[in-house]
């Protein structure tokens, strides 16, 4: 099964603390720390371990910057075979379908049976995924926590409310969005990145794909972030101050008086 | 003045909360917008529903088609193409259906997409301004939106005041014939329900919840001992589930379980939207984390920054020495 997963570098939620710009309208982006996108790696575990199972190979590809081949270099550390960095000035400031119309064209010059995607990634949107399948009218499915592969067909299922799950079948080709829990990414190591160090990633232009620079980018875009915000959601909670032993000590009246204790 | 068009879910003959909130939503884009209620399924359930909706909505549109007993995000988007009007702009709840039917269905509508919407601040012309949040609710962004084709615009359940019924006195019109082809590439198999697991968290006054905070596997004894000082049960966050350190029925949020307990202890828990989508009944909520900007601190009554791993020993021991 040839397996393409679409891939994102965002910064990491866990290692950053969000702070805005000194004007305000952006984060503060001079030590942010970035990584590809949690969800991107269960998709590209699962195409691996399909690949395993049946035989094929795994491409993964982004739209980026140059900063973007790193996450495609530590996707390839597990066990990618391919890369393709799809890098355009004229990239920048895509919505959701800008996106998903780059990699469509990318998509059409290949032939995959099974396209993947995180189910969501840092803007939270969710979204990428879902229309490159309606834009290349492949089935689509989201939030996907179990794939049995079959011939000319593919059993998933999607994680729904309440931790219940929907089965389906797909015919291939066909378009997932991975949500996390699907399996367990592997570790990568300093070893396996410097494997995979020199392999040659192609990087493709809007002229390379033949796209129309206009239906792209913050040109194309039919929405449009505007800016960054912190809300003013009113007093937040009471914070408890001072040493250890006095919050303790707050804390345990305040869980007495509220039936914690 | 603009059209909006509210998809309402619903499921054993009960509309979605949503179905209120979206006639909020729908005044807070445009306050004169004439508003119709979509609904899809099958039958009785149906028919009830949509009769129901309107009190709430002028205008309700039903699509009856077997197909849709079952919500199939690939078939509803199919009888929406054909029914909706060109430029509609349609309302879908950023829940686990609508995240499946509405990114394809803005590219079939030629439409624009904006996801998980949490407020609106108005239209000019046919730009309208939204409200949503990036990185886990750790910020929140405006965006404009450009409606001058039709939009599919998500919208967090809960985000919306909900609007009480009554005086809509609205008809219902049946549009299952304009429905057309609604065969697809992808049949529904069955549900799988959540398996039960050897601890009920719903059923407990006092949960003592753990996130990515806690670290490493190993460190979840910590809040066990916290728990048992309190009386209490641990539950944790979605990350907990994922890596296989505790099992899916502790975890709360909208893909886990709802609780209602008496006190909430989020030890280590960012907060998202989709973690606190399953923390009900208004509880007392105490959070510690280390990092101050955690998004848990907007939404706790209590706030400590402190490790976890320091903290939670520390307050074991005063409780078990009370």
């Amino acid at each position: 099964m040839e397996i393409l997963v679409c891939v994102k570098r965002v910064p990491d939620t866990a290692e950053n603390e969000f702070e805005l710009n000194s004007s305000g309208n952006d984060l503060d982006r001079d030590d942010l720390v970035y990584s590809v996108n949690e969800w991107d790696n269960y998709a590209v575990e699962e195409a691996i371990q399909i690949v395993d199972k049946v035989g094929g190979s795994v491409t993964v590809i982004t739209v980026g910057d140059d900063e973007s081949e790193e996450v495609l270099r530590r996707e390839m550390a597990m066990g990618a075979n391919h890369g393709i960095l799809l890098t355009d000035d004229a990239f920048e400031g895509s919505d959701g379908k800008g996106i998903a119309t780059i990699l469509k064209a990318e998509v059409e010059k290949g032939s995959y049976d099974l396209i993947l995607s995180g189910a969501q990634a840092d803007e939270g949107a969710g979204q990428v995924g879902g229309m490159l399948a309606a834009m290349l009218d492949m089935p689509y499915a989201s939030l996907v926590n179990k794939i049995e592969p079959g011939d000319g067909k593919i059993v998933v299922g999607r994680e729904i409310e309440g931790g219940n799950q929907e089965m389906n079948e797909m015919d291939l080709p066909c378009v997932l969005s991975i949500q996390t829990g699907i399996n367990e990414p592997r570790y990568v190591g300093i070893r396996g990145i410097r494997k995979v160090a020199s392999v040659e990633i192609p990087e493709k232009s809007a002229s390379d794909l033949g796209i129309d620079a206009a239906s792209v980018g913050s040109e194309g875009a039919l929405t449009k972030r505007v800016d960054y915000f912190v809300p003013d959601l009113g007093d937040g909670a009471e914070m408890l101050e001072g040493s250890t032993d006095e919050i303790i000590e707050k804390l345990i009246e305040k869980l007495k008086a509220k039936g914690g204790l | 003045m603009t059209h909006i068009y509210a998809y309402i879910p619903f499921s054993n003959g009960a509309a979605e909360d949503v179905a209120m909130e979206f006639s909020s939503a729908a005044k807070k884009i445009d306050e004169g917008a004439a508003v119709t209620a979509v609904l899809t399924g099958s039958g009785a359930d149906l028919e009830k529903v949509a009769q129901e909706m309107t009190s709430l909505y002028a205008e309700v549109i039903k699509i009856d088609n077997a197909d849709m007993a079952y919500p199939n995000a690939e078939v509803v988007r199919k009888a929406l193409v054909a029914v909706l009007p060109t430029g509609a702009v349609l309302l879908v709840p950023h829940t686990t259906f609508g995240m499946d039917l509405g990114p394809g269905l803005s590219v079939r509508m030629d439409a624009a997409y904006a996801a998980d919407i949490i407020d609106f601040e108005g239209m000019d012309a046919t730009t309208l301004k939204g409200v949503r949040q990036e990185l886990g609710g750790a910020v929140s962004t405006h965006v404009t939106i450009d409606v001058a084709s039709g939009a599919v615009i998500t919208i967090r359940p809960g985000a919306f005041a909900p609007v009480e019924g009554g005086a809509a006195g609205g008809c219902v019109i049946d549009k299952s014939g304009d429905a057309g082809d609604l065969s697809t590439n992808r049949k529904f198999l069955e549900l799988v329900e959540a398996e039960v697991g050897d601890v009920d968290i719903t059923k407990s006054d006092v949960l003592v919840s753990i996130g990515r905070g806690i670290e490493d596997e190993d460190n979840i004894e910590v809040a066990q001992e916290l728990a048992e000082a309190m009386n209490a049960v641990v539950s944790c966050s979605r990350p907990i589930v994922d890596a296989k350190w505790l099992e899916k029925s502790r975890q709360v949020g909208t893909s886990g379980q709802t609780v209602k307990p008496k006190v909430y202890m989020a030890m280590g828990i960012s907060g998202s939207f989709q973690h606190m989508g399953g923390v009900k009944g208004n509880p007392f909520i105490v959070a510690v984390n280390k990092n101050p900007k955690a998004p848990i601190f907007q939404v706790a009554d209590v706030g400590i920054v402190e490790d976890i791993l320091d903290f939670m020993p520390e307050l074991a021991e005063a409780v078990n020495d009370l």
